[in-house]
């Protein structure tokens, strides 16, 4: 049995990467936006699907073009991850004018926001697949090949307890690329300008607008960046699985949102290691369950398995993995 | 000035109840002639909303609301062919805005967030379901199932005792956590149940799994088998009437005050001596209670469960319900429940049929890809942002019991002297411009 | 009254406006042209996540009608189609089915996709005698339960399932089987009776395990299934997934044949696997439509009317409707050329033997369900849909 674990372990880590890192991008869109404004924005997780969605458009344009052939396929990558990234992050900031903004004005209770953002998930997704149907006859996308030479590591030859790993050439590219991405965001919020301005609405939004900070400015931004970076991550989804439809935002979205919550919400590098650690953590129940319980229990519980660690973290470490404890004043 | 004496004449309770009355009657004969008419329908339905403003005791306004919903609507609705389609709409509408109390206790009066809600709505009804099928024989070592009709009733109970329980459950591990914590916890604990229930046929039998149990007993009323919605639409009348008693009965007493103030502050209530952890789980076990009622009522009702009618998404709709109506606010959460199970039962099916019928007619020309068969989730989303957007604080928003303490104060150094006479205080000008536009939301 | 403030007033005011104008505007078309609306009901899911099925058997249904029009309209009536949304929702199935109840313009139902939906719709059905022919429901529950108006015209999965691991483990020689299965009424349904037979036959199953619909990553249980050194992979459940679990085992070298189900049968499979496709075998219940002269038509006129390909639901869509239309047009002329009742369509719809329709014969035993259903075996030698035959099976008698 114990065989069993340890020989597929590296492959189930290289899977459970993979998918923790979409986790983690995508985590980070609601931590930001939950620091900010202290709401968690349900929507998130479809403007990751738009993200690919328009991805791929902007790929079976470029294909149509017939850039595809003309051009190495990194370059063709870095387009569509650009023009993705800047379609929805403008998304972003267009869904926080019309649904989140003038709940703010008016001073309504903050779970109104939720209604909002459930209404704009469902608009989303609705309006995706009518786009997908117009154009294709058909919402399931198959994004045309990119990055799929197949790799293996043969450590097997090497340390014998293993299996050698295969994997797809993207996930070299999703790795990279999110770590860039993550690398990136850090130095913004913690180096930058504006990530200064971001950093002091999320502590106390009304003393940063008597500090001279556009307060909505800054709001504003946190959406563009976290939604840009949702789309971003939707391209890298859609070329490491292949294929897209306009509901992979709902099981994603909570997937991530339980990712940042995990980390502690708020917390931008909390949200990172959140979702990798929720990708390993459903990876390795999804592989083992089912051996470790002598198939008692199967792969089906995965999400039981990693809710119920996610519980068990939140009932020793209220605040999540990574979050601050708040002394509440009194 | 015109205003001012339509102002006065809607005050006067004498021609509100005229017009009330001549509302009710026009309605439900509009709905006895016209049968098909859904227009009709919601019409009259609408006059329990009606009734809710008018300036009555409230004694007048339960008995009235009583009549109207036992008695008025199934008549004037019974002799078409629509009888039983309206009577579904009436008990979803009923077994929505009983679970939506329920949750209201949560999310609106103890202010704990619960994304998971629809877990004990699951667990009443596949207690019903196992039990009242030959499910349980599968496992049980003893007895006979599946188990009679008549036991329905019992079970009704069951539920709400078991849901209760499940909801203590929930608690303990969320006592630690707070705010948004609290709902991933919730959450989580929501599709815990889903896939648990979902997978539990090996390797014991226990919910038949993804193929759910079917062919469960209709409940027996001294031997008449309930099997029509008509029927059913009784049931969930008289569950959400004691549900609704319950609730406006808990909301003034010790301990509804005690959960507002836990919602509004929870270090301050601890310090007055409000007991945290037993006013929590007392939201969450009262909460759950409910749902798992109309959980039992469900599984009666549709003969058969499984795990696909208790998903994520409809843990969120209760949740819209509730906020759509106005947190912690009854005749609110009660009004949302209706919106959004009309909505999506009746109005937009009957929207998205009448387009059809146009684009089949040719009267508009519309893509395949647009076909307005597929557009009722798109609806409801825009729906949902313009209620959000111009109704922030819920249809009926909460309005905390108030004394005025000036007009007490008058009252006590003048004696008697009626407010009703005079011109209408500002206090209650207000309230009339709140009720106008919360009339015109509907 | 600021203008804001009546905007969702105006909202509402269109919504209302839009309901009278629904209800007047179906009496109004009730009695055009002088004659007699009957409407043919489908309920499949048209949004969510499994809407392209439900659609394609929307639009074969349509398609059925509408080639049924004239004769009806010779006999004096207008036959419509009204096509509902069940959004695989078992609530919303039966709250419209109420619906279809109460228009007594509706003679019948064509639907479900998902049996969840099907099996308590299929309650209201048979209170208010309505006829349902199911294209696609093969839970064996669905007309077990004896109702006077269930009938379906696929196989059911005590037969698809078994037949299926006949041939995996005789014709495919497996001995060591993983089965997968997406936790929903059809894949289990179909799985477990897989499984149960290859048992019997001899095989060793491996693994059972479930996945999540909707999902998009089976790297976990694809790795456990890889160091067991299964020969054969079983997949219980729909294209959506099961193209993907194809596509990702290739990638982890698992090139062992895969087997499916009926829900496998789509062109989707291939759009998305792309050439891991070959080396994939499915059971399904409709032999290859375009083979046919007859099939070869209704593709046509499928892909003329639609613009797109048609989908193995979307022949069980045509037959269904087909069908139904054929069992009603019976029950006209045995009432004298007027409108029949439900009940007699009803009763006129089980009695049908020997139908030949599109895909399939069809005539209904007692309890509703087909005689002539039969499994087909296919394999995908090459990236492309339709896959090529390999073997026939008929119902066992």
């Amino acid at each position: 049995m114990l065989q069993q674990i340890i020989q597929i372990l590296p492959q189930v880590i290289i899977d459970g990467l993979t998918l923790g890192f979409v986790y983690a991008v995508v985590a980070i869109g609601y931590t930001m936006v939950y620091g900010i404004l202290e709401l968690i924005n349900f929507a998130h997780g479809d403007v990751f699907m738009t993200g690919s969605f328009i991805g791929a458009a902007v790929l079976f344009f470029m294909m149509s073009v017939g850039f595809l052939s003309s051009l190495p396929s990194l370059i063709v990558f870095i387009i569509v991850m650009a023009i993705t990234a800047i379609v929805t992050g403008l998304m972003g900031v267009g869904i926080e004018r019309v649904a989140y903004r003038p709940l703010r004005k008016r001073n309504a209770p903050k779970l109104i926001a939720l209604i909002t953002s459930i209404g704009i998930s469902f608009v989303l997704e609705d309006v995706v697949r009518f786009f997908a149907e117009l154009k294709t006859g058909n919402y399931i996308i198959t994004s045309p090949p990119l990055f799929n030479q197949k790799m293996t590591l043969d450590i097997h030859s090497v340390m014998p307890v293993f299996n050698k790993i295969t994997f797809q050439s993207s996930f070299i590219l999703v790795f990279i690329v999110t770590i860039i991405m993550l690398i990136a965001l850090d130095i913004f919020v913690n180096r930058t300008k504006w990530g200064m301005a971001m950093r002091a609405v999320a502590q106390d939004r009304e003393t940063a607008s008597l500090m001279s900070i556009n307060v909505n400015r800054v709001i504003s931004i946190t959406f563009f960046v976290g939604s840009a970076l949702g789309g971003a991550t939707g391209v890298l989804f859609m070329i490491q699985y292949g294929t897209i439809d306009p509901y992979i935002g709902f099981i994603l979205g909570i997937k991530a949102f339980t990712a940042a919550v995990l980390g502690g919400i708020g917390n931008i590098r909390g949200a990172m290691l959140g979702g990798i650690l929720l990708g390993l953590l459903e990876m390795f129940a999804a592989a083992n369950l089912s051996t470790i319980t002598h198939g008692a229990m199967g792969a089906e519980y995965k999400d039981v398995f990693a809710f119920i660690i996610l519980i068990l973290v939140l009932i020793f470490k209220p605040e999540g993995l990574f979050g601050k404890a708040v002394v509440e004043k009194v | 000035m015109i205003f001012g004496w339509m102002n006065q004449f809607a005050q006067s309770k004498r021609s509100q109840i005229i017009f009330f009355a001549a509302y009710v009657v026009l309605t439900s004969l509009g709905l006895y002639f016209i049968q098909d008419s859904v227009i009709a329908f919601l019409l009259l339905l609408f006059s329990i909303l009606i009734l809710y403003y008018l300036k009555l005791s409230n004694k007048a306004k339960w008995i009235m609301g009583f009549l109207i919903l036992a008695i008025l609507v199934p008549l004037s609705a019974s002799h078409g062919s629509a009888y039983q389609s309206y009577m579904e709409v009436g008990t979803l509408v009923g077994i929505y805005a009983a679970m939506s109390l329920g949750l209201n206790i949560v999310v609106g009066f103890a202010g704990l967030l619960d994304l998971g809600f629809i877990a004990f709505f699951a667990v009443g009804a596949y207690t019903y379901g196992i039990f009242a099928s030959a499910q349980a024989s599968k496992f049980m070592p003893f007895g006979h199932y599946p188990l009679p009709g008549d036991t329905f009733w019992l079970f009704i109970i069951a539920g709400a005792l078991i849901a209760s329980i499940f909801g203590i459950l929930l608690g303990i591990p969320v006592l630690r956590v707070r705010g948004d914590y609290l709902a991933i916890v919730t959450l989580g604990f929501g599709e815990i149940i889903r896939i648990v229930l979902n997978n539990m046929d090996h390797p014991i039998n226990i919910t038949n799994g993804s193929m759910g149990i079917s062919s469960i007993t209709p409940p027996d009323f001294f031997g008449i088998s309930i099997g029509n919605s008509s029927q059913f639409y009784y049931i969930v009348l008289a569950i959400f009437m004691v549900v609704m008693y319950i609730v406006t009965k808990l909301e003034d007493s010790k301990l509804g005050r005690a959960w507002k103030a836990v919602r509004d502050n929870e270090i301050a209530a601890q310090a007055m001596g409000i007991p945290l952890v037993r006013t929590k789980l007392a939201a969450f076990a009262i909460g759950a209670s409910f749902s798992g009622m109309m959980g039992t009522v469900f599984a009666a009702k549709q003969m058969f469960v499984d795990a696909t009618s208790f998903t994520y998404l409809e843990s969120t709709m209760i949740l819209v319900m509730v906020i759509l109506g106005g947190m912690g606010s009854v005749p609110g959460v009660i009004l949302g429940a209706a919106v959004v199970t009309i909505l999506n039962t009746q109005v937009l099916t009957e929207i998205s049929n009448w387009l059809n019928q146009l684009s089949t007619t040719g009267a508009i020309a519309i893509p395949d890809a647009l076909s307005p068969a597929k557009m009722q989730r798109l609806i409801f989303g825009i729906l949902l942002i313009v209620f959000a957007l111009y109704r922030s604080q819920g249809l009926i928003p909460h309005k905390n019991k108030k004394v005025n303490a000036e007009e007490l104060k008058k009252a006590a150094s003048e004696g008697s002297s009626s407010p009703e006479a005079g011109s209408p205080s500002p206090e209650t000008a207000l309230v009339n411009e709140s009720r106008t536009t919360g009339g015109v939301d509907l | 009254m600021k203008i804001n403030r009546l905007i969702p007033f105006f909202a509402v005011a269109i919504l209302v406006f839009g309901i009278i104008s629904g209800c007047s505007s179906s009496k109004s078309s009730g009695g055009s042209g002088g004659k007699t609306v009957i409407k043919i009901a489908t309920q499949t899911p048209l949004s969510g996540g499994s809407a392209t099925l439900g659609d394609a058997i929307r639009k074969g249904a349509q398609l059925a009608i509408e080639d049924q029009k004239k004769a009806f309209a010779k006999k004096g009536f207008d036959l419509q189609v009204a096509p509902y949304d069940d959004q695989a929702d078992p609530k919303k199935g039966v709250a419209n089915a109420q619906l279809i109840a109460a228009n007594k313009s509706i003679l019948g139902v064509v639907g479900h996709l998902n049996s969840g939906v099907a099996i308590p719709s299929s309650e209201v059905y048979e209170k208010n005698n309505i006829v349902m022919v199911s294209p696609a429901n093969t839970a064996v529950e669905v007309t077990e339960r004896g109702m006077k108006t269930v009938n379906r015209i696929c196989a059911r999965d005590d037969f698809q399932g078994p037949s299926g691991a006949s041939f995996a483990v005789k014709t495919l020689k497996a001995k060591k089987i993983f089965i997968i299965q997406d936790k929903t009424a059809y894949g289990s349904g179909l799985a477990q009776a897989f499984r149960d037979e290859a048992q019997k036959l001899g095989a060793k199953i491996l693994g059972y395990e479930g996945i999540t619909v909707g999902e998009k990553d089976f790297n976990g249980v694809l790795s456990q299934a890889a160091a067991q050194k299964p020969d054969l992979i079983y997949f219980g459940g729909v294209y959506a997934e099961g193209a993907l679990i194809i596509k990702q085992a290739r990638d982890k070298g698992l090139n062992i044949p895969i087997m499916g189900g009926d829900g496998m049968d789509s062109s989707s499979t291939v759009q998305i696997a792309g050439d891991a496709v070959k080396n994939v075998y499915f059971s399904t219940v409709v032999g290859d439509v375009t083979k046919t002269e007859k099939g070869k038509k209704f593709a046509d006129a499928y892909k003329a009317k639609f613009g797109k390909n048609i989908e193995s639901y979307s022949a069980y869509g045509y037959d269904s409707a087909a069908v139904l239309l054929e069992g009603l047009m019976k029950a006209i002329d045995k009432n004298g050329g007027k409108l029949p009742t439900r009940e007699a369509v009803a009763q006129s719809v089980r009695g049908i033997k020997d139908y030949d329709g599109v895909a399939s014969k069809v005539s209904f035993d007692s309890k509703g369900d087909n005689d002539y259903a039969k499994i087909y075996i296919y394999k995908f030698d090459k990236a492309s849909y339709p896959a090529t035959e390999i073997t026939q099976i008929s119902k066992k008698q």
